[in-house]
């Protein structure tokens, strides 16, 4: 076995590896899912000739151009760290992981490209070709993700390689990355969740203004695109974390365990909402007989097995996974609702609901879902402590042994809050930049 | 050991095109931070901050592609230099924060104090950034890297004369290459006091980079225990094209031929990595060359199935955005959109989409909840794509039809 590091600070390395994630994959949903809806909006110019849509995907477009770069710095930040805080990690695994950043470093080249191109063609190309400009975005966009995705599914149900005397032989990275049951459901529920998280952070900004009397054609439109795509992919959100969820008791039992509180193994598990586990069982929570064998392997008996399965330095800390884990079902739930509550009214009246209230509920909706998505990532991660690579490398044994870490993590939390500042500052500046109807050519120095 | 060497290649590739690239966008910001006051120095940096508007994101990305071919083709490699060169690596990483955030944030400036402390953490992280990365390249040039021994020398390893030194190389060649470039884009768009400004600055940076470069080659030789020598051996020829390639530039830019200088200023930089590649050949660290660092056999083929595939799809892609950009397309004044007057359009046919959409959710919910199969999880999949799009448009496409 991969032997400790003599890393006092591991938790801090970790700590700073989860803030380094957690403010990268908003904007990764950003990268996902809003050009797509951009596009959309451009298309809806060609389809009908109405200037409105032209001055939305103009205006959305600075945003989404200001968000890349943001999702560039972030995303390079995470990729220093990879070597940084986990070198034996990346030394020991390189070889079989590796390729998959590589293949999305390509995608990454061609999104980088083509956002150029994009941003700064509007007027310059004919709208046919600016249009097509958009394309490979979107499909970078998808490779991307798929290949990151593929290397956490890979980290969490590792294969494609034997690891002998603490060295990895017999490598086979296609097999590592692809033929990995647990990249399909990883990369499917994160890519809808990217256009749960882009819908409805749009949709709440429309509606805060709806909110403050900012309402017309413009708007209208703003607010209806970004909360289709949210309402439709946070219902699609509920059978795919199902399949998800399913994956996850068959091949990270650990991990479910974690998720649900169940210390000993048992037939007909039942599921309990909320409480606290503390001693081996949940405390205040509510109990529903057998529901988690249902769930879990579509059978009112079924086994599922505890966190007792495995020595205690083997579990993830439960309460973290599945406090996360609640509130990641809880929101989705939830938003859920107002989706359903949106498409009903649009099916009966074929219009935007008209109460404040539902306003005020997307307006609460949009740092909800950024919450849903992290607490997410969090039961993956989490979850899957106390391993780097499941089964396989102990976190404690893939950390640096430089010292200083505490410092880095204090230098990069301290940056990444005076950035993200700007970031809301820049955020608010182009928001709040005039709306000019019908659009006139915007002066080049206005840069993004 | 072809195979194995590889990787390394593509590295040094990937390496010499941010060096040439990403370089010149960061002595852009050493421009912005050095262009004076007044109106003058507002044009200088206004023409720095436009040259790179479209395309650094793009130039940046090579540093990744470094970064991830290096990590999967030589992993314990990389895993022993980013030990022992956390610090400038993490400074680099900052510097790229900073720089980044900064150019994104000059969207919103409003005024002129804003802009100008934009402009100022833009340059100066653009300073500090090829600065530590410098230093670090430096610091495993002059061997102070182990092989194993992780973290030895936080500091000493790239805090030395040495390793410093082409640290203050890497800034005096970005300077140089921007100085040239932007001379060169002053030109083409026929601004005649820009061309001056820069070409001048472009003499001054191309004397400091190559003063830097030789004190650099003395420096060297006189270090303890290199023993790769830049004066002999395979390196020299590379070293003696270098600085006939930095000298023509100088000629060229003297006489205002700054297209071809933009040519040979590259080409010098890239034969600097070059000259140092073959003075280590095949060393990568001290007691790890190549072939022990360089991973497993089937990995090796997948990084050069992925780099020729990536190649393919980046090098077109790359030669468009370049084209547009040199031939100064995204500089065009802006024409007014052609789409007038729309063409008649179909309605959506709406009820098909509703149907479509719920047999849709159907299959799917059944394929993906209620079926074991992995191919039935597959078609459940795209059953609830399928029924994502047409409820989307459903939805969506009467909407943006409905006129106000």
């Amino acid at each position: 076995m991969l032997a400790a590091v003599d890393q006092h600070y591991l938790l801090q390395a970790r700590q700073m590896q989860a803030l380094s994630f957690s403010v990268h994959i908003p904007l990764v949903c950003f990268g996902v899912a809003f050009p797509v809806l951009v596009l959309f909006v451009e298309w809806a110019h060609l389809r009908t000739g109405n200037p409105v849509y032209l001055t939305l995907a103009r205006r959305w477009s600075r945003i989404l151009v200001t968000l890349f770069a943001f999702g560039v710095i972030t995303g390079t930040v995470l990729s220093f760290e990879m070597g940084l805080l986990w070198p034996n990690f990346t030394g020991t695994f390189g070889s079989v992981f590796g390729l998959g950043f590589a293949v999305e470093g390509f995608s990454f080249f061609v999104e980088a490209i083509f956002i150029g191109i994009y941003v700064y063609g509007w007027g310059r190309l004919s709208p046919r070709v600016h249009l097509l400009s958009g394309i490979p975005i979107v499909l970078t966009g998808f490779t991307g993700s798929l290949m990151v995705i593929s290397v956490n599914a890979w980290m969490n149900h590792p294969g494609g390689f034997r690891l002998v005397h603490g060295r990895v032989t017999d490598v086979d990275p296609f097999r590592a990355l692809f033929e990995n049951s647990y990249l399909w459901n990883e990369l499917v529920h994160m890519y809808a969740a990217a256009y749960v998280v882009t819908g409805f952070i749009l949709a709440g900004a429309y509606a805060l203004g709806r909110l403050r009397g900012r309402w017309g054609h413009y708007q209208r439109i703003a607010l209806t695109i970004p909360l289709t795509v949210a309402a439709i992919a946070a219902i699609a959100e509920g059978p795919i974390g199902d399949w998800a969820a399913r994956d996850v008791a068959s091949t990270q039992p650990v991990k479910l365990a974690a998720i649900e509180g169940l210390y000993a193994t048992t037939r007909g598990a039942p599921e309990h909402l909320l409480g606290w586990y503390e001693d081996g069982r949940i405390v205040d929570g509510i109990e529903i007989p057998h529901l988690l064998s249902l769930l879990a392997f579509h059978s009112f008996d079924a086994k599922v097995e505890g966190l007792a399965a495995v020595p205690a330095d083997q579990r993830p800390p439960v309460n973290v996974v599945r406090v996360a884990f609640q509130l990641m079902v809880g929101i989705g739930a939830l938003l859920g609702l107002v989706a359903l509550a949106y498409l009903a009214v649009w099916i009966r009246r074929r219009r935007l609901p008209e109460s404040a209230w539902f306003y005020r509920a997307l307006v609460l909706a949009s740092p909800l879902s950024v919450v849903a998505l992290i607490a997410g990532w969090v039961v993956t991660e989490v979850g899957r402590q106390p391993w780097v690579v499941y089964g396989v490398m102990r976190t404690d044994a893939a950390v640096t042994a430089a010292r200083g870490i505490p410092i880095g993590y204090a230098t990069l939390a301290a940056s990444y809050a005076v950035v993200f500042c700007g970031l809301f500052w820049v955020l608010r500046r182009l928001a709040n930049s005039p709306l000019e109807l019908p659009p006139e050519s915007e002066p080049s120095a206005a840069g993004v | 050991m072809l195979l194995e060497s590889l990787p390394l290649v593509f590295v040094l590739v990937g390496l010499v095109l941010y060096a040439v690239l990403a370089g010149a966008d960061f002595g852009a910001g050493f421009w912005q931070l050095f262009a004076g006051h007044g109106e003058r120095g507002e044009r200088i940096r206004e023409h720095a901050h436009h040259s790179m508007s479209a395309v650094w994101e793009a130039n940046h990305v090579w540093l990744i592609f470094v970064l991830t071919v290096f990590w999967t083709g030589y992993p314990r490699a990389l895993a022993a230099i980013a030990s022992t060169l956390a610090i400038p690596l993490f400074i680099a990483a900052l510097g790229i924060v900073f720089r980044g955030a900064a150019y994104a944030l000059r969207a919103g400036a409003g005024s002129e104090r804003e802009q100008g402390l934009i402009d100022t953490i833009f340059s100066i992280s653009s300073i500090l950034t090829p600065f530590a990365l410098g230093a670090a390249i430096g610091a495993i040039a002059t061997n102070r890297v182990p092989a194993s021994d992780a973290a030895a020398h936080l500091f000493a390893s790239w805090l030395n004369p040495g390793s410093v030194l082409v640290g203050a190389l890497a800034v005096a060649s970005s300077a140089y290459l921007a100085a040239v470039y932007l001379a060169a884009d002053a030109a083409a768009l026929g601004r005649g006091r820009l061309v001056a400004d820069f070409r001048a600055r472009a003499l001054a940076a191309g004397a400091v980079a190559g003063a830097v470069a030789l004190a650099g080659l003395i420096v060297f030789d006189g270090e303890q225990g290199v023993g790769h020598s830049l004066l002999s051996g395979d390196a020299l020829p590379a070293v003696i094209a270098s600085f006939a390639a930095g000298l023509a530039t100088l000629v060229l830019v003297y006489a205002r031929r700054f297209q071809t200088a933009r040519v040979t200023a590259a080409a010098a930089v890239a034969l600097v990595v070059a000259a140092w590649a073959l003075a280590r050949w095949p060393t990568i660290l001290p007691g790890l060359d190549v072939g022990q660092a360089a991973a497993g056999h089937d990995t090796l083929v997948w990084i050069v199935v992925v780099v020729a595939g990536g190649g393919a799809i980046v090098f077109p892609s790359l030669g468009l955005l370049f084209g547009l950009t040199l031939r100064g397309r995204f500089r065009a004044p802006e024409t007014a959109a052609a789409v007038g007057a729309a063409p008649p359009r179909r309605p959506a046919p709406l009820r098909l989409l509703v149907r479509v959409s719920i047999a849709c959710a159907v299959a799917g919910v059944g394929l993906l909840n209620l079926a074991d199969a992995s191919y039935a999880h597959a078609i459940g999949v795209l059953c609830l794509l399928g029924f994502a799009v047409t409820a989307v448009l459903a939805v969506l496409v009467p909407a943006i039809d409905e006129q106000p």
